[in-house]
């Protein structure tokens, strides 16, 4: 079969914001199948509310809406742009159902449009509970039995046609509870009878328990003749109950035989042919570890996750060969794009082997529960490989830039053997350092196997890592020992630390002894054919495969590592563009990273791409090799700019601003010196010590007052007190870790936070445009409302933000990007921080004004002047439209985590409005973000002191929209002293009916709630409102000054929306 | 112990001896697969040559049942990494205990892919693995005059035995046949009578089968001359016929067409042939390190039923006039995909309508 040419144009539908679940990969993938499909001569429509992606840009399709991903938008956006076919299977979920949604209504067929990539038909039958059930039956292939059930007796009987074990599942309670495992009749009969109770709807879920069986994957593609492959197989070490997005996951698997590997794809082969799909598919599976017995737990029927791993695994690009599958061509068609002598249809063959480990935001919500479960948590993950299992694991642990780098990082040798036993049953993040720990005790195989279920193939191999550990300290370091600990990838630190020695004693024996890495291709064939586009990995002891030749100039471009909050898909969009930009301008580009979710590890972006941890050390293997004629750190966000001294040590030199003057911005007492040189005001404070000294400066500023120890990320720690009291408490807290650096106290100045990224050549400046916050200081920039351009101050404070940018670009010696945050107040302009280095506002600023910053700052740090490049210097025009950045947040995933806002960073994602007024581009941020009102009208408003005044005016707003309001005591009686109808409800701790049922009752649209300062009662109080309120999937906000934004997002709902092609944006 | 690998073209690889400590001298071929090592071991086809495992974690599930044979035939057993954890339910042993007790001798440790990279470029080479302090330049004449030799009379049957069946009675010529392939026809209610590969057709043809099969086998198809003559005869009866990898190409030279040896083989799981007659693309499992010479082959023949999507080498033909279709790659699968199973089935159906 030959390509469909009546596909001529098509809309492709991205996936939206970055969530916990759905993450950068669905950017990599949306755009290889864009740039696939681009290939092939088709126009094509991208329509994604994240302006954070890769995919949104105009040179990887022709037309760009960066529209709130609903059927609304979609629907006029398919009126105005009449595309012949919409592409639903790379967005994730939420394009799958965006593409569902159309198809159903009738609105794609009365529009001539038709779904390509998967029918309808299949799409229900993969998603619908019981479609799938019963397609599965019909072809045979075995699902884990569930049944719904009424009352006891019912569930007994149904348990008694399935067997023992069960899981209980009780429908509509707050995090599963009431349910559990039922191993015999009396424990059925006791679990279900108060689960039924504690249901809203009085249901439980009876199912078969597969806990503990192995969990693995296979990644399908199938063509629209019925050709079938696999492109990679996957075992999850964390058995099944662990989500596989928080599962330690490795390829291909490796406790199966060739049976059970052919048992479960054949199995993944019939279900796709059933389903019939035509692209990618991810099917998953409960394998019984004692016999041949499997379940199927889930079909994907689109690209996800999984599928970018697998394809950056092997090397096989699902998305791309997805893309062209449904333009219609067969998988014997298309040319395997790494070898170019194979085709789609061969199976890549893997002679490594690949780990992955998930990144887990607990270091950011310190109050979550660690408990991994089937519900994902991670925002993230590190891909790394190896020849050994032990060399991908540890190279993977020191991917995940959490301060770990071997199984000794995280301590657990003062527990007892009786806590540890108790702890291994734990299913964490931590679960492998308390097995290493437990190793290192000689607890036996079998009883940790008992305990977590993992394969003891596993377990061994973390012993023969703790092994190591041991000869380590107690032997020579021989070179033989060295190769050995080396070839399983002990990192020099952790052999240092081991041996007594230090990292650099370490690698000059190593240097000494010839003990270096070399590099392997990732080929798709096993070496079988000679690879044209492969990428690299290392390991000790064997031949090199990457020579490096030298045709042209070299750059070494630092990637971004593992997403995580506060360093999110933004680092990556910036690191592609600025590889793109260094080839244009006739570089060979290299690229390291280890996250597989990205564009910046897709094959073909690079020259080279070298899939490693960016630690220094794994750094230096690269350069050893390349040596690169420079290498550019501004774009990795804050991974890359921690290596800056390291490449500078490796004689590399670093392109653009100057390591020292990086430093400059981040050193409190450099910093002020440039500010005083600069006369440039900031929020007067002080550094301190203790708490004493603390209160002084406190009182001598006078309350409010930032207080935050000095170099964090983020925002790490970073609290406002209100009064002497807690100073104290932030004091105890920030002092329980021995500080190297003063503490740092600040006035808070409640002003207006305005944020400007510029380009700085030197001499000029130029600044694309101007942002404004919706939320006043003290809400973390990341987490604030974002306004293009800044709608509300006047141009004497717009001329003082470009005079004072320009002289901080100058005063830094900026030679690339430069990002500031300033307060305004009282007409005056106070600068909070300059970080000079990309930032995660420069993808949003690059779309709305038309300028792509990256490539001009690339340009500017290969020292081609601004002006030459056509620009005129200083603040760019305004463009035509509003731009409004809306924070999204993943908090229902993360059970106990703190939902207010505050200085330090929780959101995960962002997405975008723009239109040609504020509020319309607000309207559409509030809904692209999710936020779909009013549905019940209903609302909770309680609100500390501080806040009441404001709450009245909010309140007024609300009640204008037709909300009814409730309130808790002091608040309401505030609200109705001030003339609003509050209605007056019980806080929690009181009787029912209180605020907590009319959470629980899903009739609320909103709750506001502002939180009180420390962590007295009141604020515990608050912390139970606010958490419920998230799970029970009610938005919750907690500052006025979102609570007034969506008010007038919502007073002014329009008719329908006006499209802004991005790809046309232009403001010079 | 430290072990060597010489290959003729002096190159030496020196990683850790594993299974016997003997002397081998072999062809050296490499397969990519990354599970069924067990079943590469026991596969009759690779007697005479030593197997380079490209998959560089082997023996992670140590010694399950899945034997394609009585003993291992390999000559040699080359792998990165042999595994000293074995962890399957089915598991009865380690396979570096199934090495020493198979008197297979082998080498671990090496770069295996660097080994693949030097055959992909030269072609397959002989190659000595051996424990011992030999001089390179002494034994490289050695391992250069190696050659495989006839090879199916090693691993052929000694007698003929009957596995039993309700259904059509197949008579299955064992040039080194995999166990599957009886095991494939005993699936299907077939009764399966295995002859010793230098069996007269005459003798096979008097049992009156309803089918025959041919079995895949090792080494040189051309040197095996008597059994091409005795196939001719099966060829001119009118038995269907069903023949796989050696029994293929041994069909095409019965028929007069040539084959010729390929720069490095197919060796792994992951090929995909495509059927000419659907268009339909099958991933299949493949052992062969000599092809049919498609052109050689009398139009009037055969026609070609399957061709390789990558390197367009034939894969299977079509008898004209004949109730005989053969195919290059292994629809019994062990290791590797079971996509191609069908064929069997294709068989049965020839077999009731002959």
């Amino acid at each position: 079969m030959a390509r469909d040419n009546t596909i001529k144009k098509v809309l492709v539908i991205g996936s939206g914001p970055i969530v916990i679940g759905q993450a950068a990969e669905f950017d990599y993938a949306g755009t290889q199948a864009c740039r696939s499909l681009k290939e092939e001569g088709i126009e094509v429509v991208l329509v994604n509310s994240n302006p954070a992606t890769i995919m949104t840009d105009k040179e990887i399709a022709d037309e760009v809406y960066i529209e709130p991903l609903t059927v609304k938008a979609l629907e006029q956006i398919i009126e105005k742009e009449r595309p012949d076919s919409v592409l639903p299977t790379l967005g994730g979920q939420a394009g799958l159902n965006l593409g569902m949604e159309l198809e159903e209504s009738g609105f794609l067929a009365a529009h001539g449009v038709r779904l390509i990539g998967t029918t309808a038909q299949t799409i229900k039958k993969a998603e619908d509970r019981q479609e799938f059930k019963d397609t599965m039956e019909k072809i045979g292939e075995p699902v884990a039995a569930s049944k719904v059930v009424h009352d006891v007796e019912e569930g007994v009987r149904f348990t008694n046609t399935i067997g023992y074990p069960v899981v209980l599942r009780p429908a509509y309670t707050l995090g599963g509870s009431g349910g559990g495992i039922a191993n015999d009749e009396n424990e059925l009969r006791e679990i279900l009878q108060n689960g039924l109770r504690l249901s809203r709807v009085h249901e439980v879920l009876v199912e078969r328990c597969i806990a503990g069986w192995k969990e693995i994957e296979y990644e399908v593609m199938r063509d629209a003749a019925g050709n079938c492959i696999t492109v990679c197989n996957m075992e999850n070490i964390d058995p099944v109950g662990v989500h596989t997005g928080d599962s330690i996951v490795v390829a291909p698997s490796q406790t199966l035989s060739d049976k059970e590997y052919q048992m479960l794809r054949s199995s993944a082969l019939n279900i796709i042919s059933e389903l019939g799909i035509t692209g990618g598919c991810n099917v998953q599976y409960a394998l019984h570890p004692t016999s041949f017995e499997y379940c199927v737990i889930e079909v994907n029927p689109r690209v996800s996750r999984s599928s970018a791993l697998a394809s950056k695994a092997t090397g096989y690009p699902i998305a791309k060969v997805a893309a062209k599958i449904a333009l219609g061509y067969t998988l014997d068609e298309i040319k395997n794009a790494i070898t170019q002598k194979t085709y789609a249809s061969f199976e890549p063959m893997l002679d490594y082997c690949v780990v992955k480990i998930p990144r887990l935001p607990f270091d950011k919500f310190i109050t979550a529960k660690r408990t991994l479960t089937t519900q994902m948590k991670a925002t993230g993950e590190v891909m790394s490989i190896c020849d050994s299992f032990e060399g991908a694991l540890m190279k993977a642990i020191r991917s995940l830039e959490q301060n770990v780098e071997s199984l000794l990082s995280v301590d657990f040798s003062s527990l007892t053997e009786e806590w540890l036993l108790r702890e291994l049953a734990i299913v964490d993040d931590l679960r492998i350092y308390r097995i290493a720990e437990a190793l290192r005790r000689n607890i036996s195989y079998k009883k940790l196997h008992e305990i977590t279920q993992i394969d003891i193939w596993f377990i061994d191999k973390l012993k023969i890592l703790v092994e190591m550990e041991q000869r380590l300290k107690s032997e020579e370091l021989v070179p033989e020992l060295l190769a050995e600990a080396k070839r399983i990838e002990f990192p020099d630190t952790a052999i240092a630390m081991l041996t007594e020695r230090t990292p650099e004693q370490v690698r000059a024996l190593r240097k000494q002894w010839g003990i270096e890495a070399a590099f392997k291709m990732v080929d798709t064939c096993a070496a079988e054919f000679e690879a044209a586009t492969p990428y690299y990995y290392s390991v000790f002891g064997r031949e090199n495969e990457a020579a490096g030749e030298r045709t042209k100039k070299k750059v070494l471009v630092l990637g971004s590592g593992p997403i995580r909050i506060g360093q999110g898909i933004e680092f990556d969009y910036c690191s592609v563009h600025a590889t793109w930009a260094f080839a244009r301008e006739g570089y060979e580009t290299i690229i390291i990273n280890n996250n597989p979710e990205t564009v910046s590890t897709d094959f073909d972006i690079a020259d080279k791409l070298y899939f490693e941890p960016l630690t220094a050390e794994d750094v230096e293997n690269v350069v050893r090799i390349e040596h690169p004629d420079g290498a550019v750190v501004q774009f990795g966000g804050q991974t890359a700019i921690k290596l800056t001294e390291s490449l500078m040590r490796m004689g590399v030199p670093i392109l653009g601003t100057k390591a020292e003057d990086v430093d400059a911005a981040e050193d409190r007492e450099l910093f002020d010196e440039i500010l005083e040189k600069t006369r440039i005001p900031r929020a007067a404070g002080g550094t301190v010590f203790t708490t004493a000294e603390a209160r002084t400066v406190a009182n001598r500023l006078g309350y409010p007052v930032l207080v935050r120890p000095s170099y964090v990320l983020g925002g790490q720690g970073m609290q406002i007190a209100w009064g002497d009291a807690e100073i104290e408490q932030f004091m105890e807290v920030i002092n329980r870790v021995a500080q190297d650096h003063p503490i740092l106290v600040d006035k808070y100045l409640q002003g207006k936070e305005i944020e400007v990224d510029a380009v700085c050549d030197g001499t000029d400046i130029l600044i694309p445009g101007i942002m404004e916050h919706i939320e006043r200081t003290g809400v973390h920039s990341g987490d604030s409302i974002s306004v293009y351009p800044a709608q509300t101050i006047s141009e004497k404070i717009q001329d003082t933000l470009v005079e004072y940018t320009r002289r901080l670009a100058a005063a830094l010696h900026v030679r690339g990007l430069i990002n500031i945050q300033f307060i305004v107040m009282d007409e005056q302009v106070y600068v909070i921080e300059v970080n000079p280095r990309s930032s995660r506002t420069v993808p949003y600023i690059s779309k709305v004004t038309g300028i792509p910053i990256v490539d001009v700052a690339t340009k500017v740090i290969l020292g081609h002047s601004l002006q030459e490049l056509g620009y005129t210097p200083g603040l760019a025009p305004k463009g035509d439209y509003v731009a409004v950045k809306m924070p999204v947040f993943s908090f229902e995933k993360l059970r106990g985590a703190e939902i207010s806002l505050g200085p330090e960073m929780k959101s995960t994602g962002e997405c975008l409005g723009i239109a040609k007024t504020f509020t319309e581009a607000l309207f559409k941020a509030f809904l692209g973000a999710g936020i779909i009102l009013p549905k019940h009208r209903q609302m909770i408003l309680t609100v500390k002191d501080a806040d009441k005044p404001e709450a009245v005016g909010v309140a007024k707003r609300f009640a204008g929209l037709g909300y009814k309001i409730y309130a808790t005591r002091s608040t309401a009686k505030y609200l109705q002293e001030h003339g609003v109808d509050a209605l007056w409800v019980n806080k929690i701790t009181q009787e029912s009916p209180n605020v907590m049922d009319l959470i629980l009752g899903h009739k609320i649209d909103l709750v506001i709630d502002t939180p009180t300062q420390g962590h007295g009662d009141k604020s515990r109080d608050g912390f139970l409102i606010r958490r419920n309120a998230i799970e029970t999937g009610v938005y919750c906000i907690t500052a006025m000054d979102t609570a007034n934004a969506l008010a007038t997002s919502l007073e002014s709902e329009p008719e329908r929306f006006t499209l802004v092609d991005i790809a046309t944006v232009k403001n010079i | 112990m430290q072990a060597k690998l010489i290959l003729e073209d002096g190159t030496v690889f020196t990683g850790a001896s594993i299974g016997s400590t003997r002397t081998t001298i072999s062809e050296i071929v490499f397969n990519t697969s990354m599970t069924g090592y067990l079943e590469v071991l026991t596969d009759p086809s690779y007697a005479g040559q030593a197997v380079a495992m490209t998959y560089p974690l082997i023996g992670n599930y140590g010694v399950t049942p899945d034997m394609e044979s009585g003993r291992s035939w390999v000559d040699g057993y080359i792998v990165r990494e042999l595994s000293r954890q074995a962890s399957n339910f089915r598991c009865e042993g380690s396979l570096s205990d199934f090495l020493l007790a198979q008197d297979i001798p082998g080498i671990c440790g090496i770069d295996t892919r660097a080994l693949v990279k030097l055959l992909r470029d030269k072609g397959t080479m002989n190659g000595m693995i051996t424990t011992e302090a030999v001089e390179v330049g002494e034994v490289l004449p050695q391992i250069r005059a190696y050659e495989v030799g006839d090879v199916v009379s090693r691993v052929t049957c000694r007698k003929s035995t009957v596995l039993p069946g309700k259904g059509y009675r197949v008579a299955l010529l064992d040039l080194g046949a995999k166990k599957s392939i009886a095991q494939a026809l005993n699936e299907r209610g077939c009764e399966v009578t295995v002859y010793p590969a230098h069996t007269p057709a005459q003798r096979i043809l008097d049992s009156m089968p309803d089918g025959i099969m041919l079995s895949n086998g090792p080494g040189d198809p051309k040197s095996c001359t008597d059994i091409i003559e005795q196939i001719k005869l099966l060829y001119e009866s009118d038995v269907p016929i069903f023949a796989i990898c050696l029994g293929h190409q041994l069909m095409a030279l019965a028929n007069g067409a040539d084959t010729h040896k390929m720069k490095y083989g197919h060796r792994g799981g992951n090929h995909p042939v495509k059927d000419a007659e659907t268009g339909r693309v099958y991933i299949s499992s493949q052992n062969h390190g000599y092809v049919v010479d498609v052109e050689s082959l009398p139009k009037d023949v055969a026609v070609p039923s399957f061709t390789n999507v990558n390197d367009g080498t034939n894969e299977g033909l079509r008898y004209l006039n004949k109730n005989i279709f053969t195919v290059q790659f292994h629809p019994e699968a062990s290791p590797g995909p079971l996509d191609s199973g069908v064929l069997f089935d294709r068989f049965i159906e020839m077999m009731g309508d002959a």
